[in-house]
């Protein structure tokens, strides 16, 4: 059939909405009833009246928000949830601890929300998993074909290689505070590096709370208390933000690594002051964007975020239609 | 090539100097010949490659990518080799990536047409950074802010050599230096400096400090005006000439007329100039600065600012090498030596003196355009490569200060790379608004930068990237060594080595001085 009508499906001011369940999908402001992809912030935010999520984003939810006490329903991958005569489950996303895509079925068609995903291979999230869909909504944050994502292990050479190199200087890595920084911990363990880590305060309880699901990082300190000396040749994280400003200060002779998809892009890593830009991103990047689009099978893919054009354009060459949705709300730098 | 594209990647990130000396040591101090020899020729500019355009790049990218793609994507990256070693589709099939020596080796003499077939399959075998670094090298300019002095430096000290015992004999040698590295590795002799045109490294001057006056005698020292254009060695052997920078920088292309006067046997040491259109001296130095920038300049702009040296020293008379004779004898024979020269080589005068008190008044007098001041040297000290301690002194005049107010800050790197360091400054025009005249990044105390840091945040309006507009209301003394005409700059006026004398936090914005101030201060000819 040319085409099947998700009218149920419908973008609105709040975000994506299921008409059916009356339920958003990562809504951006408060709402009665929520799905949940993801802890990100700009996915997930307080106030809402009821949230279905994985038991980790649940987790990550109340560590990030301890007053926000909404009705929390936990959904295991792959666990049907019935809400209002539409089916959902959700499906590991591959993007951070207890990342999912939302699968709805309803009216006899499948439609995949997938939030944001990758299809590297990641120590501290589920690997992503393709479910065939009708409809395929997905995000482009690294929609151009300039955007390929090396194997996050070369990067971290770059990395152990400057600590070896440089030995009298700071090494401070900026790390997003949900994912990325579990992630490079895990990354650099498993590279053989086993010195003492420090982490910024704003790092340490998400950090915690993947211990607490199984992931070891071995020796980690906050950075909080410890003398000059000590950062000497040694590795610390912290947001990016805080890498290249202010708290830098604490650490004397700094030299400033970013681990971000941007950092690809020279310009880019330039305008963020970083000296040792690596190339680790949490996202899909152009070639796993455009495979998993076509491995889905979708008749439809809508496009919420990113550089939705190039993406629409290649889709549509490759055969698939797809339609840019321009949501807002969305952060292009928290990565 | 991949560890080469490691060391450029390294050096385009890194911007301490004493970083990069250490990324490119460590690299030839640990690669084989014959690719670090290979290395050290593109970034001393020695490496001799066809150029490609930007468009035969171009055109090769879009065999591979969609063009809509492609412009999508040159559109955010905005640098055209670097999207195209981005966006280059992977080969089904990738050979092992070329080595440096063997993409060197298989272009020399290629024409641009197999330059062009050989980058495509190169392409396709190396990674993002290895087609980034090859993508630099076919294009010419690596732009990672090396120069060929710095990477000499950190040859001369990964191997611990003098640096100026490589620029003796560097320009005897041809990429890869093999013998080069062979001296260097204790693998061979040390290379022979040849009797070519080559540079030899120049002597410098240390500044005076004026205390030291008292425990000098006057009668050891000579005293010459310190001309304020480039030092330059002119070297004319055996029916080759070159003129170099005091780095070794070849520019001879850019100044034919200059070139065309050394009609002798011989190395001299000198100071290049401009001369004023009435004849009488030297341009100010904006006029030498229009023709640094051109490689073949035009024939319009030789007769306008045409070219001449100011010639202090003689290295070599003939074949014979002076440079170990006490400066007295040295001078004797050049002005021998200069007897016959054209009028392009003029003899920089002695400056007769019997007491400092005579060189402190001539001092204080020279405001002329093209001096900045005054050389004293050691009548018997022989001549030294590099900046001894003791026969040579450069007694600048005092710098011109002027109150500007604080535009832009910029974080600095490494130790200031949380600390807004470096500031873009402006004079008010005549309509009251700022314009910018310069940059300075330093002459404060680290306790100064913490206060400098603090106000740059509470008064930052704007920000573009890693910059922050800031409110008017912040005044700096700015002492600078000359005020110059300069199209790039939207006030209209430059200023030569600015640094920053005093904070006046006590000074209203409104009271700092005006475009108008500083045009005065431009010296005419």
């Amino acid at each position: 059939m040319a085409t099947r009508p998700f009218d149920w499906l419908e973008l609105r001011p709040e975000g994506l909405y299921c008409r059916p369940a009356d339920l958003y999908i990562d809504p951006t402001r408060p709402v009665a009833r929520a799905v949940i992809t993801h802890g990100h912030a700009d996915h997930a935010r307080p106030g809402h009246g009821a949230v279905l999520a994985t038991a980790e984003t649940h987790a990550i939810m109340a560590v990030r928000y301890p007053d926000d006490a909404p009705e929390r329903q936990a959904a295991a991958y792959g666990a049907p949830v019935a809400l209002g005569g539409v089916r959902f489950w959700l499906a590991p996303a591959g993007h951070v601890l207890g990342s999912a895509q939302v699968v709805i079925e309803h009216g006899g068609a499948r439609a995949v929300v997938s939030g944001d995903y990758k299809r590297q291979a990641d120590p501290t999230a589920a690997p992503f998993e393709p479910v065939r869909a009708d409809l395929f909504v997905t995000e482009a944050t690294f929609g151009l074909p300039v955007f390929r994502h090396p194997e996050p292990e070369h990067e971290v050479e770059k990395l152990l290689a400057s600590l070896t190199q440089f030995p009298e200087r700071a090494h401070l890595l900026g790390v997003y505070g949900l994912g990325k920084c579990q992630r490079m911990l895990a990354l650099i363990r498993a590279a053989g590096y086993d010195a003492p880590i420090y982490l910024h305060g704003a790092l340490i309880a998400l950090t915690e709370l993947y211990r607490a699901h199984g992931h070891d990082f071995g020796d980690i300190r906050p950075a909080a208390g410890a003398s000059k000396a000590a950062f000497q040749g040694a590795l610390t994280l912290a947001p990016p933000s805080a890498a290249t400003d202010r708290w830098a200060r604490r650490l004397g002779d700094v030299k400033a690594a970013i681990a971000s998809g941007w950092m690809g892009v020279r310009a880019r890593a330039r305008q963020r002051g970083a000296e040792l830009p690596l190339v680790i991103s949490d996202h899909a990047d152009w070639d796993a964007l455009l495979r998993t689009c076509l491995e889905t099978q979708a008749e439809e893919v809508w496009i919420t975020h990113g550089r939705e054009d190039a993406l629409a354009y290649a889709l549509a060459a490759a055969g698939q239609r797809a339609r840019p949705l321009r949501l807002a709300g969305r952060e292009d730098d928290a990565e | 090539m991949q560890a080469f594209a490691a060391l450029l990647d390294g050096l385009a990130f890194t911007p301490a100097r004493n970083a990069k000396l250490r990324l490119i040591g460590d690299y030839l101090a640990t690669t084989p010949d014959p690719a670090r020899g290979y290395a050290l020729a593109a970034l001393t500019g020695e490496l001799d490659l066809p150029g490609l355009k930007p468009a035969a790049i171009r055109a090769l990218a879009s065999e591979r990518v969609d063009p809509t793609l492609f412009l999508m994507s040159y559109d955010y990256v905005g640098d055209l080799a670097e999207t195209v070693a981005l966006i280059w589709p992977l080969a089904e099939a990738r050979r092992p990536p070329p080595s440096l020596a063997e993409v060197v080796e298989a272009l020399e003499g290629a024409s641009r047409a197999e330059a062009t077939a050989l980058l495509a399959a190169w392409l396709d075998d190396l990674d993002a950074d290895g087609r980034w670094a090859l993508l630099k090298l076919l294009t010419g300019g690596l732009r990672v802010g090396v120069s060929a002095r710095l990477a000499k430096t950190a040859l001369a000290a990964a191997f611990g050599q003098p640096v100026a015992e490589i620029e003796e004999i560097w320009h005897g040698l041809t990429p890869p230096y093999a013998p080069l590295f062979a001296w260097l590795t204790g693998a061979g002799p040390r290379p022979d400096a040849g009797a070519g045109a080559g540079f030899r490294p120049v002597m410098l001057a240390n500044p005076l400090d004026e205390a030291q006056l008292a425990t000098l005698d006057p009668a050891d020292f000579r005293a010459e005006w310190k001309w304020d254009g480039v030092r330059v060695q002119a070297v004319s052997r055996g029916g080759e000439r070159r003129l170099y920078t005091r780095t070794g920088d070849d520019i001879s292309q850019s100044f034919p007329d200059v070139v065309a006067a050394l009609d002798f046997e011989g190395v001299i040491d000198g100071e290049l100039l401009v001369a004023a259109a009435d004849g009488t001296g030297p341009a100010p130095f904006a006029a030498l600065q229009q023709r640094l920038g051109r490689k073949r300049p035009s024939v319009k702009l030789i007769a306008a600012a045409p070219g001449f040296i100011q010639v202090y020293d003689l290295l070599f008379d003939g074949a014979a090498d002076l440079r170990g004779e006490p400066f007295d004898r040295r001078r004797q024979a050049l002005e021998r030596f200069l007897r016959a020269a054209s009028p392009k080589l003029a003899l920089s005068p002695l400056t007769p003196f019997a007491r400092w008190d005579d060189l402190r008044a001539l001092r204080a007098g020279a405001r002329a355009a093209g001096i900045e001041g005054l050389i004293l040297k050691r009548r018997d000290a022989p001549y030294l490569a590099g900046r001894p301690q003791g026969p040579w002194f450069k007694w600048k005049r005092d710098p011109l200060t002027l109150d500007f107010v604080v535009m832009y800050a910029q974080r600095g790197h490494g130790r200031r790379s949380s600390f807004y360091s470096d500031f873009t400054f402006g004079a008010w025009t005549a309509e009251g608004t700022l314009a910018p005249v310069g940059k300075a990044y330093s002459g404060y105390t680290d306790t100064e930068l913490v206060e400098l840091d603090k106000f740059v945040r509470a008064h930052a309006t704007e920000r573009f990237g890693p910059v922050r507009a800031v409110a008017p209301g912040l005044v700096f003394e700015v002492a600078f060594d000359a005020a110059q005409r300069s199209s790039r700059h939207k006030s209209g006026v430059a200023l030569r080595f600015p640094r920053i004398k005093r904070i006046r936090w006590d000074k209203p914005a409104g009271e700092a001085d005006t475009v108008a101030a500083v045009l005065a201060l431009i010296e005419t000819e």
